[in-house]
């Protein structure tokens, strides 16, 4: 007979009540593993979703998405006559307030030329952009269905394909829309100055600008070559896609993947406590229980096996109810959570740790009891 | 008579200090042999808990030695290392509370002391079964401990006891929750046990009405022994 289970069996309401409790909190912690996941994934969704080998933005920025960058439309046709490079395209990048019937709506406007890189590479729904303007394929976290519409500077668009899972580093959902579509809304939303500036064909040079040009490369072509040749002008720099994740992942969304790093610790921590003191009082309340089976003669494997299994049993149903909890609610969250098998393997591997250094206390505490405290009424 | 397989020399145990002292023993001598079946009786508080908890190696005396089948266990300190494997293979312990593990059923309970002592699980549990069966709790093996009678509980207590079939038996006011007829029950088989397996059985008990049932009655008053007979 398994000691372990067999008290638990005695006190089963209680035991699962416990569980639940626990499945509770560590739900939120592997939520928090989730989203952490989530925004790492998220911020280089945008850019694996371009497939871009290559980035060329202004010179002396990293942009188009830890700085800003301008340059002209035309560096295009330089980069497309670059060794290696077999297509490339201009692309806008801004974040607005979309006038939704839901009101407003926070997104990131790519701006592409349909049939070069730069957009989705397939929709889940509707169809891909045409040469027609005022189209827009929305990501479906922006939740704007087929064929609604949204104003956006002074036009109104309507979507004709929706996406799933790409959105900008912040979070917020994106939004495809034509290279001259966006370049409109550009000079629409630029301050006063700056647009009478862009009308009279000076300052940053005339409406056709563009926050990068993206390039892909034949197979075999040496990205970090390619990137040293566009040097040559003196306007421009390039990122590798490499050095584009990089920077994405540690410098765009570092306050965040810090900031949830902290909380997860933070929230293990507090786990790892709650675990050890509801061991601590499982044992505790089976002070007499332990003191007994030392009068019979139970050895000190006995006593450590009934806590420290004990402890695992309730490690256990707590994670996998907290595992539960996350798959049932995670989609009503607004950030992704990304929760894979190896985050919840991982997980799992310090919820057993956790569990482990938990009953230490109490298996210390229970090997002091002493057996005379069974005798007595 | 052969060597005692309990033997006791001036054991003294105090407990408490200053004011509050009490001499729980004073220079208790006392041996049992093996197929020996004795009573232990005296008023409340003169110590025949504290004595049987002594013989257990529950309680560590203050002076005095005693040895168990010949092997010196007490004088001055264990001699022995493991008190627990002594309790579970040479020892049975009724206590005055019935100490039934709640989580267990009635049969698990009886088991649990065989299989601690390396039973195989079913041989266990079918020894336990005859145990209670014998004991006239057969049909209650399957209750968990909260749904027994104090007598029934007070039952599976003794077959737990004598599961093992230790040598030495010790029990604490085993009768004292159970009617005349099952009283003699419990006091046959412990009497079969001490022929059976030759072993050394000590009761402590206030029940006149089975003091017959002892090779010999030893009385205790304020932790010292007063009489034997
Ligand atoms: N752990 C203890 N701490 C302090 N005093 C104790 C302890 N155990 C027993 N005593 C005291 O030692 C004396 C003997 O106690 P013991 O339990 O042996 O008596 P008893 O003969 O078994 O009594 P009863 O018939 O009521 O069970 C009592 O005065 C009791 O108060
Ligand atoms: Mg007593």
């Amino acid at each position: 007979m398994n000691l372990a289970l067999a008290d638990i069996r005695h006190n089963l309401a209680r035991f699962l009540m416990t569980s639940v409790g626990l499945g509770l909190l560590m739900g939120v912690a592997l939520a928090m593993v989730g989203i952490y996941q989530g925004v790492v994934s998220e911020a280089l969704a945008l850019s694996r979703s371009m497939r871009a080998d290559l980035w060329v933005v202004e010179s002396g920025t990293r942009g188009p998405f830890a700085e800003s960058s301008r340059i002209p439309g035309d560096v295009r046709e330089i980069v497309a006559r670059l060794p290696g490079v077999v297509a490339s395209g201009g692309i806008t990048l801004q974040t607005v307030e979309a006038a939704s019937t839901r009101g407003p709506l926070r997104v990131q406007i790519i701006g592409f030329e349909p049939g070069r890189p730069g957009g989705p590479q397939a929709v889940e729904a509707g169809r891909l952009l045409g040469g027609s303007r005022y189209e827009i394929i929305a990501d479906a976290r922006a939740r704007l269905p087929l064929g609604s519409t949204i104003g956006i500077g002074n036009d109104l668009y309507t979507v004709v394909g929706t996406t799933r899972g790409l959105v900008a580093s912040g979070g917020d959902p994106l939004i495809f829309m034509s290279l001259k579509d966006s370049q409109a809304i550009q000079f629409q939303l630029a301050p006063p100055a700056a647009r009478r500036a862009i009308a009279a064909g000076g300052g940053s040079g005339g409406t056709d600008t563009v926050n990068a040009v993206i390039a892909r490369l034949a197979d075999g072509a040496d990205a970090d070559k390619v990137a040293t040749l566009t040097t040559r002008w003196k306007h421009l720099s390039a990122l590798t896609d490499a050095e584009q994740s990089d920077l994405l992942t540690r410098s765009v969304v570092n306050r965040a993947r810090v900031q949830l790093g902290i909380f997860t610790v933070v929230l293990l921590f507090v786990s790892a406590v709650i675990i050890a003191l509801i061991i601590y009082t499982m044992t505790m309340d089976k002070l007499r229980e332990i003191a007994t089976l030392k009068l019979i003669g139970a050895t000190d494997g006995t006593i450590i096996g009934l806590v420290l299994q004990q402890a695992l049993i309730l490690g256990g149903t707590g994670f996998v109810s907290g595992v539960a909890l996350v798959f049932l609610v995670r989609d009503g969250f607004p950030r992704t959570v990304e929760l894979g098998p190896e985050e919840i393997a991982f997980m799992a591997l310090v919820t057993t740790g956790i569990c482990i250094l938990g009953s230490l206390l109490s298996i210390r505490a229970a090997l002091r009891i002493d057996p005379q405290q069974a005798l007595g009424g | 008579m052969s060597k005692p397989l309990v033997d006791l020399a001036n054991i003294s145990k105090t407990f408490g200090t200053g004011d509050t002292v009490v001499r729980a023993l004073d220079n208790v001598s006392l041996s049992v042999g093996a197929g020996e079946v004795v009573g232990l009786k005296g008023p409340s508080g003169s110590g025949k808990s504290t004595l049987l908890n002594v013989v257990a190696c529950i309680l560590a005396p203050d002076s005095g030695r005693f040895e168990i089948d010949g092997e010196a266990i007490w004088d001055g300190s264990y001699r022995i290392s493991d008190l627990r494997r002594l309790r579970r293979e040479r020892i049975g312990f009724i206590f005055q509370f019935h100490n039934l593990l709640p989580f267990l059923d009635a049969v698990d309970n009886v088991a649990l002391a065989m299989t601690l002592a390396g039973t195989e699980r079913t041989a266990a549990r079918k020894r336990a079964r005859e145990l209670l069966d014998y004991l006239q709790v057969g049909k209650r093996a399957d209750a968990m401990p909260s749904r027994l009678s104090g007598g029934e509980a007070q039952r599976v207590a003794i077959a737990r006891a004598l599961a093992n079939r230790p040598r030495i038996i010790l029990a604490d006011e085993p009768t004292a929750a159970l009617d005349s007829e099952r009283a003699r029950v419990v006091m046959d088989l412990l009497r079969q046990v001490a022929v059976e397996q030759s072993a050394a059985v000590l009761v402590v008990t206030h029940d006149e009405k089975i003091f017959d049932r002892f090779d010999r009655m030893v009385s205790l008053r304020d932790g010292r022994i007063e009489s034997a007979t």
